[in-house]
C-alpha cells in the first residue's frame, strides 16, 4: 500500500487524478477502522490531513463555504447561528475525540445512510463542491448519495468542501439512538424553516438505502401553513399539522431490520422526531416573534 | 516510510512504517510506549487517547504518516521529569483506577478538560468522558477524580 501525502490542494487533484485506487483520507475516523479490521486493502492511502484549502469556513454571500475537512468540533463551536442543524448533528457525532477528527467531507465521502450530517445538510438545501483537475462542479446534496455507501463523485474527483444556506429560520436535528454519545443513528431528522422562502426542508437519515428528503411531507407543510396564514401570522402550530407531517415523513423512509432496529420502529421513530423537530422548532419561531431573544434548544 | 516526530517533548524517527498503520501502532510497538492502550481499534473506547497538536485524538484512528513533524503528547508525557501529573495524582488519590486499562485514555481526556481552568459540572465531565469506556465501570471514582483534579487546577493557576 502506498502513502501519498500531497502538500498542496493542487498536487491531491494530480495524485487523485493518477490514482483512482486510492483512499482519500483526512481524520481517519471511518477510514481508519476499515482498515485496522483488514476490511479494506486500499492500494493506496491519499492522506489530505496537511491541505489549509480543506479546513475553516467562510461566509460566501447567503452561502457558508465549509472546508471538507474543517472538523465538527470547530462547527458545533462556531456555526450554531448560520447553521444551526448541522452544528445541533455534529455534536451528536461520535465523541470528543472523534469530532476532533472527522468531518463533513468525510461523512460525505462515506456516504452512510446514518451519516449524521447528512439530514442537515438535505433540509438545508446544501450543495457539494467536488473538484478534479478537470475543474470545480457542485452537486446539489439531494443528488449526491446514489446508494448505500455510494456518492455521484468521479474517481478523479475530491470533496473540497460543502456550500450551505445560512439558515433563514430556526432548524431542528434530532437522532434516535442508545445513548447521548458514540452512536450510529436508529434514525435520524432534520427540519429547516425558510421564512423568507416559505418552505420547509427536511432530510431522513439511517431509514433508507440512503439519506432522503421528505418531498411529500415538505410540500405539505409548507402548504398548510400557507393556507392557515401562518407563514405572516406565526399563531400556534395546529397539532393535526405536526401529526400528518410526522406520518408523512415516516411514508418517505423504506427502512430495513437491523442490528440497531426493526424497521417498523424506525417508520415509528422517525414520525415522531419529525412531529416533534417541527413543533420545536415553530416554538423557536413564535419565542423569536414575542421578542424575548432567547434560543431555547 | 520512515515517520519522524515529536513524541513527548523528543524528536523520534521509527523506520520502515508501513502506510496502514496507525500512530497508536507505532508508539506501542515502534516507539515503546505503551501507556496508550489498544483495545477496540476503532475510536469506540478511548483508550489510545493522545494529544496530536494539542488535540486529543484516537490514536488508533491516525494514519501514522499524519503524524509527520507534528507533536505527539501521550499519557507518559504528561509529568515532568518522571513524576505524576496533577490529572494523574488525583486519579491515584481518588481511587480512580481499577483494572486500568482504560486509565491512560481516562487520563488524557480528562487532562484536556482540567487544562481548560474551570470547574466542570457533573454534565460537563460526563460529556467531556463520553468517549472514554471503562469495562470495570468505575466512572463515579473517575468523575471525583475529574472534580479533584480540576479544583486543584484551579488553585496552582489562580
Amino acid at each position: 500500500m502506498d502513502y501519498l501525502q500531497p502538500a498542496s490542494w493542487a498536487e491531491a487533484l494530480a495524485l487523485r487524478a493518477q490514482r483512482p485506487d486510492a483512499v482519500p483520507v483526512a481524520g481517519g475516523t471511518d477510514v481508519m477502522v476499515g482498515l485496522n479490521f483488514d476490511r479494506h486493502r486500499p492500494a493506496a492511502l491519499l492522506d489530505l490531513s496537511r491541505l489549509r484549502e480543506l479546513t475553516g469556513w467562510e461566509r460566501d454571500g447567503d452561502h457558508v463555504r465549509l472546508g471538507a475537512a474543517e472538523p465538527y468540533t470547530r462547527i458545533v463551536q462556531r456555526l450554531r447561528d448560520p447553521l444551526p442543524a448541522l452544528a445541533q448533528a455534529s455534536r451528536t457525532v461520535g465523541s470528543p475525540q472523534i469530532r476532533n477528527r472527522g468531518s463533513v467531507g468525510g461523512n460525505l465521502g462515506s456516504a452512510s445512510p446514518a451519516g449524521d450530517a447528512h439530514p442537515p445538510l438535505l433540509a438545508a438545501g446544501a450543495t457539494v463542491e467536488a473538484a478534479s483537475v478537470r475543474g470545480t462542479r457542485l452537486i446539489p446534496a439531494a443528488e449526491f448519495f446514489t446508494g448505500v455507501k455510494a456518492n455521484a463523485l468521479a474517481p478523479d474527483e475530491l470533496i473540497a468542501a460543502v456550500r450551505v444556506p445560512v439558515a433563514r429560520g430556526p432548524q431542528r436535528f434530532a437522532k434516535i439512538g442508545t445513548r447521548n454519545a458514540m452512536v450510529i443513528a436508529v434514525c435520524s431528522f432534520a427540519v429547516a424553516l425558510d421564512l423568507a422562502g416559505r418552505r420547509v426542508g427536511t432530510g431522513v437519515g439511517s431509514a433508507a438505502p440512503t439519506p432522503r428528503r421528505a418531498t411529500a411531507a415538505e410540500e405539505f407543510a409548507a402548504g398548510e401553513l400557507e393556507a392557515a396564514g401562518l407563514w405572516d401570522s406565526r399563531g400556534p402550530l395546529p397539532g393535526s399539522l405536526a401529526r400528518r407531517f410526522g406520518q408523512l415523513v415516516a411514508d418517505a423512509a423504506s427502512p430495513v431490520d437491523d442490528v440497531r432496529g426493526t424497521a417498523a420502529y424506525r417508520r415509528h421513530a422517525l414520525s415522531v422526531i419529525a412531529r416533534r423537530t417541527l413543533t420545536w422548532a415553530w416554538a423557536e419561531l413564535r419565542k423569536e416573534t414575542s421578542g424575548c431573544g432567547c434560543h431555547a434548544m | 516510510m520512515r515517520l519522524s516526530c515529536h513524541v513527548n517533548g523528543e524528536r523520534r524517527c521509527a523506520d520502515g512504517v508501513r502506510a496502514r498503520e496507525s500512530l497508536l501502532f507505532v508508539l506501542r510497538e515502534r516507539m515503546g510506549l505503551p501507556g496508550s492502550k489498544n483495545a477496540c481499534e476503532q475510536g469506540e473506547c478511548g483508550s489510545c487517547t493522545v494529544y496530536l497538536d494539542g488535540v486529543p485524538v484516537c490514536a488508533c484512528l491516525v494514519p501514522a504518516g499524519q503524524a509527520r513533524d507534528r507533536q505527539v503528547v501521550t499519557v507518559e508525557g504528561l509529568g515532568d521529569d518522571g513524576g505524576l501529573d496533577l490529572v494523574q495524582e488525583a486519579f491515584v488519590e481518588a481511587g480512580a483506577v481499577q483494572c486500568g486499562f482504560c486509565t491512560p485514555g481516562f487520563v488524557v481526556a480528562a487532562h484536556d478538560l482540567v487544562r481548560r481552568g474551570y470547574a466542570p459540572t457533573e454534565e460537563e465531565i460526563r460529556e467531556a468522558l463520553a468517549g472514554n469506556l471503562c469495562r470495570c465501570t468505575g466512572y463515579e471514582k473517575i468523575i471525583d477524580a475529574v472534580k479533584l483534579a480540576a479544583s486543584r487546577w484551579w488553585a496552582r493557576s489562580g
